[in-house]
């Protein structure tokens, strides 16, 4: 008897579309994001009678996929999307792309014209593996109901192993009505996929020989330690603490070390902390620790750093040398090689680095105070609402989702995260329209947890519609937009670089924010007065369902530090735009 | 840019091509792949996205129990531009392995070409034609009484200084089949 069920446990007939359903369930899918359609209606139909799993109804496929982007950055899991055939499959291209330059792990589910269809341009007809081949780590399209049980399984693998990232597994409706043998997870291996994740001891080695040798180092942490998981912060954190080295991040990276710890000196990059970018320039070792050498992060290229040694960390053999030349390349997770290097620091005697110059030097930098900005009594600025929301928030459990924009660069600045998995934006894509739905895909996973978006008035625009899945399943999101009536980054831009000709980035025909939180079911509240923010961002904290918070901030404010497009890290920005910033050269780079 | 690093410099755990120079080389790269469908527009399609270039490309499936097709590819960029083609194509999830068949001492390239030439008969130009593609060790696969064509294998730069020799002579059409790659002794 025994036996028997086992082996019926193991291989079962079942349909194709049972067994998509029975995978996610034997993956440990506990919600997916969805919208149904012609060629996805198989699947619907098992889901049908299967409550345990929870589906997440979007308004535009769209919001389906940065859900379960969402859901993924805030729980460490894979994200579920399930969406129909052409447009259902098109519109999920955005979310794939934005998973992909993230790196986070996706599985996404589309349906596809049955196989005697494809290539007649059939009714809602696309060809997904196509179109997704260039933006997904991988894709399948399912041609025999006999191999989706393995397809689904080996989805989860390379979307969860080695650098993560999404897959596309597109399957045509006659395979999901189609009977055909389903297996378990158990056991699932690639044929060829085959990532390395363990550091090699003699790049470790050398390694901790610069570390040892430095006088002026820097850690320079990225996503990689959030995808490697918590442990990897914890590593992260003792090998800071031990090394009394400076430590910089990332925007994707903010959280794996606490904002709070001593050793931190802010974000890297073109918006980042000035004393962050001086210490990235003047540094004799950098380590970097699961990022890329982003071109946000390194402004230009042949004069970042120019006198440093650099370790790099990362699960990627293409992110090594691809725009930095370094000298210790270790391929391996993050965490582990974090691990190794703390048991090697830990493991030889020797005399602490005497690092007093250097943090005398940090010091110095930290008192220009970059993000320091002029404080008003009748206008709200939008620092000093992000400030304020993050002094009410931050002893909740808050998660903090944005869009793209100023309004994203002013919350890595002054919202401080204290763990990982806390921070949800758009870095690599930079997709505007990401933050709402991905507070859902959040909040979904927290059902307890405060989850704000902040927003800008204009990127907010782009999802408005999933503000109705919110209150269809009870998703208390906050959305907090920072409305100045202009796309910001857009108009900051074209201050600095043409002209002062503002061209098409005025948000003119703004909805009344509030009445379309009404006319969606949600709450809507309006806030101009300084005085007054306090107590409204209390109120939205304290309604018990989803609150579009309408913040009227400065129309003008810039933001700063600034490294201006073609300049190096040590020629930041702090205030005025003069009009010069920026050269010939510069002004063609993004 | 930042210091140049000695190749496999000891420090280093792994073998990094040293590209201080920014000379364009050429490259032969041979991938191992799952014989899946797309795998070749996922191999293409990378090379067009990252804006590297193919001057020729040669595909087919070499072992059919494994289901693994070899893909040959002639590429060219500078040094570090190479090892990140290389990385790229062992990043796609079906590639089992990358060889550069040009810096490998195992490595050995192969082309062959067709190519037909006018030659009327009693012509000086045809028995020069005739001379020449014995010297190349060309085979006449086909022959009229205005022309050849001639069958002629070996590395690329062979094929074309026979094309060069054979174009003062009447050279009409020529078509290659891009380079094979291969490597000699056993698999380690």
């Amino acid at each position: 008897m025994d036996t028997q069920e086992k082996i019926a446990d193991t291989e079962l007939t079942m349909t194709g579309a049972e067994i998509v359903v029975r995978a996610l369930c034997d993956q440990g899918v506990d919600t997916l994001f969805g919208y149904p359609g012609g060629a996805v209606l198989p699947i619907y139909d098992a889901l049908f009678t299967t409550p345990e799993l929870q589906h997440i109804l979007v308004r535009h496929e769209q919001g389906a996929g940065h859900a379960a982007e969402g859901y993924a950055r805030s729980t460490g899991k894979p994200g579920v999307a399930l969406v129909t055939s052409g447009p259902g499959a098109t519109n999920m291209v955005t979310p794939i792309a934005d998973a992909m330059m993230d790196s986070i792990p996706m599985v996404v589910i589309t349906g596809q014209v049955p196989s005697h269809l494809i290539g007649t341009d059939a009714f809602q007809e696309c060809d997904t593996v196509g179109i997704t081949r260039c933006c997904a780590k991988h894709n399948y399209l399912v041609r025999d109901v006999n191999d989706l049980a393995r397809i689904m399984h080996e989805a989860f693998l390379i979307a969860t192993t080695g650098r993560p990232g999404p897959v596309v597994i597109d399957i045509p409706k006659d395979i999901q009505f189609s009977k055909g043998t389903y297996k378990g997870p158990e056991g699932t291996q690639h044929k060829t996929y085959h990532p390395a994740s363990e550091p090699h001891e003699a790049g470790i080695e050398a390694a901790l020989e610069l570390m040892r040798n430095a006088r002026r180092p820097i850690f320079y942490t990225g996503g990689g330690i959030i995808n490697s998981g918590t442990e990897a912060s914890a590593a992260l954190r003792a090998l800071v603490s031990e090394t009394n080295f400076p430590i910089t991040s990332t925007l994707m990276g903010l959280g794996c070390y606490p904002a709070s710890g001593s050793n931190w000196l802010g974000m890297v990059g073109m918006h980042g902390a000035y004393e962050a970018n001086h210490a990235m320039h003047d540094c004799d070792v950098m380590i970097c620790l699961g990022a890329r050498f982003d071109d946000r992060v390194t402004g230009r290229l042949d004069a970042f750093s120019p006198n440093s040694k650099k370790i790099h960390v990362d699960i990627d053999p293409s992110s090594i040398n691809k725009t930095v030349r370094v000298d210790v390349p270790i391929i391996a997770d993050a965490g582990k090689a974090i691990n190794a290097l703390l048991e090697g620091w830990r493991r030889e005697q020797h005399p602490r680095n005497d690092l007093s110059e250097w943090w005398t030097q940090i010091n110095e930098w930290r008192a220009r105070k970059g993000f320091a900005y002029e404080k008003q009594e009748e206008q709200i600025k939008p620092q000093y609402a992000i400030e304020r929301l993050y002094e009410l928030t931050k002893n909740r459990d808050t998660y903090i989702t944005t869009e793209v924009g100023q309004h994203q660069m002013w919350a890595a600045q002054h919202y401080h995260f204290e763990e990982p998995n806390r921070w949800m934006t758009s870095g690599g894509l930079g997709t505007m329209g990401y933050g709402l739905p991905a507070a859902l895909g959040v909040q979904a996973a927290h059902k307890d947890a405060l989850v704000i978006d902040i927003a800008g008035e204009a990127s907010i625009q782009m999802c408005m519609q999933e503000l109705s899945t919110a209150v269809q399943f009870n998703l208390p999101i906050k959305i907090f937009i920072l409305n100045n009536e202009w796309m910001g980054m857009v108009r900051q831009w074209q201050q600095l670089l043409h002209g002062e000709r503002y061209s098409h980035s005025y948000s003119d025909s703004l909805p009344d924010f509030v009445a379309l939180a009404k006319a969606y079911g949600g709450h809507g509240i309006q806030c101009r007065n300084p005085a007054d923010l306090d107590a409204a961002i209390e109120e939205m904290i304290a309604y018990d369902g989803p609150v579009l918070f309408d913040c009227l901030v400065t129309k003008d404010e810039n933001c700063f530090p600034m490294i201006p497009s073609g300049a190096a890290h040590n020629e930041m920005i702090l205030g005025e735009i003069t009009g010069d910033e920026i050269d010939e050269s510069g002004k063609v780079l993004v | 840019m930042t210091q140049a690093n000695t190749p496999s410099s000891p420090q280093s755990a792994y073998f990094i091509d040293d590209h201080s120079e920014d000379a364009i080389v050429r490259r032969t790269l041979a991938a191992i792949v799952d014989n899946e469908p797309g795998v070749l527009a996922r191999v293409v399609g990378l090379f067009s996205a990252r804006g590297y270039n193919i001057e020729s490309l040669t595909v087919a499936e070499v072992d059919h129990k494994a289901h693994q097709s070899r893909i040959t590819i002639v590429t060219s960029g500078t040094v570090q531009i190479i090892a990140q083609i290389k990385a790229q194509l062992e990043r796609l999830v079906p590639v089992a392995r990358v060889v550069d068949i040009t810096t490998s001492p195992a490595g050995l390239e192969r082309e062959l070409a067709l190519i037909k030439v006018s030659a009327a008969t009693g012509s000086d130009e045809r028995v020069e034609a005739m001379r020449l593609s014995e010297i190349f060790r060309a085979r006449v696969l086909d022959v009229t009484l205005e022309s050849f064509i001639f069958e002629v294998t070996g590395g690329s730069s062979k094929i074309d200084q026979f094309i060069e020799l054979m174009e003062p002579l009447g050279l009409i059409q020529v078509s290659r089949t891009g380079v094979l790659s291969i490597q000699r002794g056993l698999p380690e």
